[in-house]
């Protein structure tokens, strides 16, 4: 089998292009080699190891914590939450509404909830002392069905047009209900953080994260201590996909307090068991379609319900709830759009970001949904799709002017010719009237993903780079950005080094420690190169127009290296700043109104299809992924292999998504967490991915790169699933897509089926 | 991983009589082979005895040969072994075919025929092949200072959920298949687990038929299923269903119907349900009988 | 127990008991921290190491069983001069690795397929590394390296057979 090629459209190039080129990977070599150093291989002379005692109740008083450890505990330290407080510590996890606490006090509101922290000199004393800390629970009556839950963490609205009107006068009315499960990140390193106590005023945490300053917002808070108290670093970190995201700061928090407690430093890692079923994982949902067409089979009004269960603390789940109700109604036109949103609490583990963060649930449930309305309104599902696919000029469910949406016509089209759509169709025609027990099936999905936080967030964040001046005509690069396997060291120094003409290898990363990186912000929502790449392209622009002032060149020339050294010199010599920084400017001037979901929402708007190919063995149900043809469009690629890569990545957790990973939960834990139950796609599940990778400068991103990286998560899994729909004329209306689910729609769409 | 592996105590005979002789010790040892089921008991800190036995340097363990009454495989054959053995591919290629079913190839090289037949558990995946080949478990003990051994003949062997007719003080030596079970029979074998690799089955399936020529009749079948009920099985309704009868589509579904009515008790689990279970149970039968016999099973007709 | 291996063509010795597992032997006693932990069930695939040439789970094996036997782990696979061996150099140039944690189990897969396998196919490569789970990737660079390395293998080159000790 041919290996994957991805059809890329080149941008004219400068010369001595960085920029456009796979330039070897800055964090390569180590990781081939063993070398590079993740939370767990770092030695750390005299450090204590540190448990987790967690509550087995998903809701409940605690009466006492009694910890007499005996001679099992002679050595141990135990933290609680009467100790952390009697310490005048913050009890509170600070991200967005300040509801967590780092260790439950007198209640527990979900399992596995952290109620005690125990450190002793070795894993398998601390294991010893942790089984003697008792605490004594009042078990209450938990809620567990988000579907009945009634405490409210957030809601959103969305109002365009009459869609009162569009439904009263339509030719067609569809409806249809859609429901998603957890997704676990399933990250290979689990979370991991090692502490050390305060020495010369400075609290130290390095560990396996993708947002330094938030850990650092959070334990400035808990400990009460000023910004420069704290001190943050990013271990090599086995893989994030936004579970790493804010778990950290609960992770850093707590092996900090122990640390505090014991004085010594403590590692406090967790192993796979406790990792899944203890930190974040995908918002289940049910979305809700009611959709109103006109003769012409032209979306006339779109009703949404868009319910997320957020878990038993508010963490993230409003802006998880933002970013779902502004793409719920998809990258289609219509002018009357309803869409209510509601994330709600369960006594669950609290839920939080995963790739995509909300958009794949809704995206699963539009694309299923398109392809029912399609059925019922007897047309075509991709003329049905091309039909209504935004055009330029035309406006979001926000009232965005989007721009560059013909990039969704020309993915459409692109996968639509690399996969042979219609003549594949009538291929697996022919396949299944010559097969009595093998089905195969065609799906395809339009989806779009907005680059950056949601609305205001980032003119918020307020994120900020710098460039510092080496010797020898080098400069590094200096941002709080993480590299978890997208290349991020990579990419921002060949976007500097492409700037200022320098060779790549002129230009240093470092991964990100808060006492030597300004705050570019977290490492999420697509925006480290359109958002962080950019303010870094602007930084560049402003060290090369400093020194070629300095030298009384023009600006914007590309520097050899002795040039540069010389003009670095001079300016250094001369009393001017090592470092040069750059903040958020808001470049694309972008506005949205917060209270009523009015505006441009993001400054970008990413836009893919994909069309994924099954074929389904009728004797187990099992389905097997023989293709999946992705386009995506990325604005440029900055480096092609590392954003093959990414879309390559992303496309197979859909993947898993949609036939395998399922959360199983009992008495509101997860039950399957091991890497036995809980199924992974391995390399003979994964299909060959062909990807058709479309540059279309976006005009405010860095040589018009936008973000990447959640895109192809979005739309993999209602390809796949209505695949399957079509290869078994079934309908199939929640993930995963198990042999189970299908078999079971198989016989209720055939009720003759039933064997006696 | 949990718990405390530094007190585990470790017996490492290099003769089969001083390894029965500690099994026949008051503080019995737990034998490991190639602890793929045992440490990942041991890393969820479940340890499930304080003393080992390891089986890695029994040589009499060994072994994959012919003998007079058919074949001997040695309890300490690995998946790989039964993969590459050229006397396995000839003479039990389905064999060869469930090796390549299990785990992935670092479990196949460690995994044995004896650990997951002492194990027992409902899933194992030789188990339902073993069972269809008509297989024999040789077992030895120590007697004095002799070694005595026995035969238990595979389906008396799991007597309840992860218990067999080993005593205590026993070990597995040998899996023994009998020539008539590897002349003029064939054999068909499916695993559905919950993904094609590194799977624990959902349903397994291992079917073997002797077919007269004259007329074309089964003239005996052997069916088996793991996880399917508390141990593997011997699906005899299903098997009694067939004999003497043509093999056709209408013999698969009478019998899948008894096979469903009478062999097979599926439960819902953590990995599937009991209805799932079932259905596919009685497609796999047919799908494998008609892959043997040389019909299209009914399935949906 | 004094357990004496080889590692990576060293002999190394430690006192550890016997039940510890190799994986914890190499990480901990030897500090060869290339080796890593992900599930601690034999499922991931990210603790794989050569043992005696075989691949197996080190998290898997007990400490005495790898007694006078011979361990390639990552480490050991680049040459003493620090070239990279053949499907490390593969990997490199076709981007096989993007967090990088399953990287040392996955090459360590891979160079026992290319030892063994002249011209691996896609599906017989992707069996041989069904596994080594990997979240970032896809496989898709995985096994465009692998099938590269087994094509640039020559008999003789690449790494050390290691030596077959009888069990």
């Amino acid at each position: 089998m041919a290996p994957a090629r991805a059809a890329v459209r080149h941008l004219p190039r400068a010369p001595r292009a960085v920029v456009g080129s796979n330039v070897p990977r800055r964090e390569g070599l180590e990781k081939l080699t063993g070398r590079a150093l993740y939370v767990a291989d770092l030695d750390v002379p005299g450090a204590w190891w540190g448990v987790t005692v967690r509550s087995p109740h998903a809701r409940a008083r605690i009466l006492s914590i009694e910890r007499d450890l005996g001679a099992d505990g002679a050595r141990a330290v135990v933290v609680t939450a009467e100790d952390l407080l009697r310490a005048g510590r913050d009890n509170v996890v600070h991200l967005i509404a300040d509801d967590q606490p780092f260790l439950a006090h007198r209640s527990v509101e979900h399992a596995e909830e952290a109620v005690a922290l125990v450190a002793a000199p070795t894993r398998e004393e601390a294991e010893r002392a942790a089984a003697r800390v008792r605490v004594r629970y009042e078990p209450l009556e938990p809620v567990l069905d988000f579907e009945r839950a009634e405490t409210i963490h957030k809601t959103c609205a969305i109002d365009k047009g009459d869609v009162a009107a569009a439904f009263a006068g339509a030719a067609r009315v569809v409806e249809g209900t859609y429901r998603v499960g957890h997704q676990e990140h399933a990250y290979i390193e689990p979370n991991g953080m090692v502490a050390w106590p305060r020495i010369d005023g400075v609290r130290l945490v390095r560990g396996s994260l993708q947002c330094p300053f938030y850990v650092h917002a959070a334990l400035t808070r808990l400990f009460g201590e000023p910004a420069e108290a704290i001190r943050v670093a990013q271990t090599s970190t086995g893989g994030g996909f936004g579970g790493k995201e804010d778990y950290p700061d609960l992770v850093a928090g707590h092996a900090a307090l122990l640390a505090d407690a014991c004085g010594r430093p403590v590692r406090l890692l967790y192993d796979r068991a406790e990792d899944m079923v203890a930190t974040t994982k995908r918002h289940p949902g049910r979305i809700v379609h009611r959709t109103a067409l006109d003769a012409e089979g032209r979306l006339l009004g779109m009703d949404v319900e868009v319910l997320l269960d957020g878990g038993a603390y508010v963490t993230l789940s409003p802006v998880v709830l933002s970013r779902a109700v502004i793409h719920a109604a998809g990258p289609y036109r219509c002018a009357n759009v309803r869409i209510r949103g509601r994330v709600v609490k369960t006594n669950t583990p609290p839920n939080g970001a995963f790739r995509g963060f909300g958009v794949p649930q809704v995206a699963f449930a539009l694309e299923r949904h398109l392809d029912r309305v399609a059925r019922a309104a007897g047309l075509d599902r991709v003329e049905l799709r091309r039909r209504n696919l935004l055009a330029d000029g035309e406006t979001t469910a926000t009232g965005q002017a989007v721009i560059d949406a013909g990039a969704s016509r020309q993915a459409l089209d692109a996968v639509l010719k690399r996969s042979r759509f219609a003549a594949t169709a009538r291929a697996h025609a022919r396949f299944n009237r010559r097969h009595a027990h093998l089905r195969r099936g065609l799906g395809l999905a339009c989806f779009f993903h907005g680059s950056g936080f949601t609305g205001n967030g980032e003119i918020r964040l307020a994120s900020e780079v710098a460039l510092e001046l080496l010797e020898g005509g080098r400069v590094r690069v200096l941002a709080a950005a993480t590299e978890i396997g997208q290349g991020t060291r990579t990419v921002f120094a060949q976007i500097v080094a492409q700037v200022l003409g320098l060779p790549y290898e002129a230009v240093e990363t470092v991964d990100p420690d808060t006492a030597l990186v300004p705050d570019s912000g977290p490492t999420v929502a697509s925006r480290t190169v359109p958002i962080v790449g950019r303010i870094l392209a602007d930084a560049a622009r402003e060290l090369d127009a400093v020194l070629a002032r300095r030298v009384g060149r023009p600006p914007g020339r590309p520097w050899t290296r002795r040039d540069f050294a010389g003009a670095a010199a001079l300016h250094l010599d001369a009393g001017g700043e090592r470092r040069v920084t750059a903040r958020f400017s808001n470049p694309s001037g972008q506005r949205f109104d917060e209270t009523r979901y009015v505006g441009d929402a993001y400054a970008a708007y990413a836009w893919a299809a994909a069309v994924a190919e099954v074929e389904v063995d009728l004797t187990s149900f099992e389905t097997r992924v023989l293709r999946v043809v992705a386009a995506q469009d990325i604005g440029r690629a900055i480096h092609p292999r590392l954003a093959a890569g990414q879309l390559e990545g992303g496309l197979t957790q859909a993947v898993g998504w949609a036939l395998f990973e399922e959360v199983v939960a009992r008495d509101g834990r997860m039950a399957n967490g091991q890497l036995t139950n809980y199924i992974l796609p391995t390399a003979i599940e994964t299909p060959p991915i062909e990807l058709v990778v479309l540059e279309r400068p976006f005009a405010h991103g860095p040589f018009g790169a936008k973000g990447i990286g959640e895109l192809p998560m979005d739309g993999g899994a209602p390809a796949v699933v209505n695949a399957i729909a079509d290869a078994l004329e079934i309908d199939l209306d929640r993930l995963p897509a198990t042999p189970e689910r299908i078999a079971a729609a198989w016989l209720a769409a055939r009720p003759e089926r039933r064997r006696a | 991983m949990r718990g405390d592996l530094a007190a585990l105590e470790v017996l490492r005979p290099r003769r089969l009589a001083e390894a029965l002789a500690a099994l026949a010790d008051s503080d019995r040892p737990c034998p490991i082979a190639g602890g793929t089921d045992l440490y990942v008991a041991l890393n969820e800190g479940r340890a499930p005895a304080r003393r080992f036995l390891d089986l890695s340097r029994l040589d009499e363990l060994t072994g994959l040969e012919t003998t007079p009454s058919g074949l001997r495989l040695g309890a300490r054959t690995t998946y790989t072994e039964l993969r590459a053995s050229r006397l396995v591919r000839r003479r039990a290629p389905v064999l060869a075919e469930m090796a390549a079913s299990v785990g992935a190839i670092a479990i196949q090289n460690r995994g044995t025929l004896g650990g997951s037949l002492g194990n027992a558990s409902p899933a194992s995946d030789p188990a339902p092949v073993l069972l269809a080949l008509d297989a024999a478990v040789e077992l030895a003990a120590r007697d004095g200072r002799r070694v005595v051994r026995r035969r238990v003949p595979l389906d008396r062997f799991f007597i309840g959920y992860r218990e067999t007719a080993a005593r205590p003080d026993e070990l597995i030596v040998a899996v023994l298949l009998p020539s008539s079970a590897l002349e003029g029979w064939r054999y068909a074998y499916r695993k559905v687990g919950t993904r094609r690799a590194q799977a624990i089955s959902k349903v397994v399936a291992a079917v073997g038929l002797e077919l007269g020529a004259r007329p074309r009749r089964i003239a005996a079948a052997r069916i088996a299923y793991g996880s399917m009920a508390p141990t593997p099985v011997r699906a005899r309704a299903a098997e009694a269903a067939l004999a003497g009868r043509a093999p056709t589509s209408a013999a698969g579904r009478a019998a899948a119907r008894a096979l469903l009515a009478e062999d097979l008790h599926p439960i819902d689990d953590l990995r599937s349900s009991a209805d799932y279970r079932a259905l596919v149970a009685g497609r796999l039968l047919e799908s494998l009988l008609g892959a043997l016999g040389g019909f299209r099973p009914g399935l949906d007709d | 127990m004094k357990l004496r291996l080889e590692v990576n063509g060293r002999p190394r010795s430690a006192d550890v008991p016997p039940m510890k597992r190799l994986l914890d032997v190499l990480r901990d006693d030897l500090r060869l921290t290339g080796t890593k932990e992900g599930c601690g069930e034999g499922e991931c695939g990210a603790c794989a190491v050569l043992l005696d040439g075989e691949l197996v789970n080190s998290c898997l094996v007990p400490a005495c069983q790898a007694d006078r036997r011979a361990v390639t782990t990552v480490e050991g696979l680049a040459a003493p001069d620090g070239s990279l061996h053949p499907v490390q150099q593969a990997f490199w140039e076709k981007g096989g690795a993007q967090c990088g944690i399953c990287t040392p189990g996955m090459l360590v897969a891979a160079v026992a397929l290319v030892e063994r396998a002249r011209r691996p196919s896609d599906a017989e490569i992707r069996e041989w590394l069904a596994g080594n789970l990997c979240r970032c990737t896809g496989y898709v660079k995985i096994v465009e390296a692998v099938a590269a390395a087994a094509r640039a293998r020559r008999p003789g080159a690449g790494a050390r057979r290691p030596k077959r000790v009888k069990r």
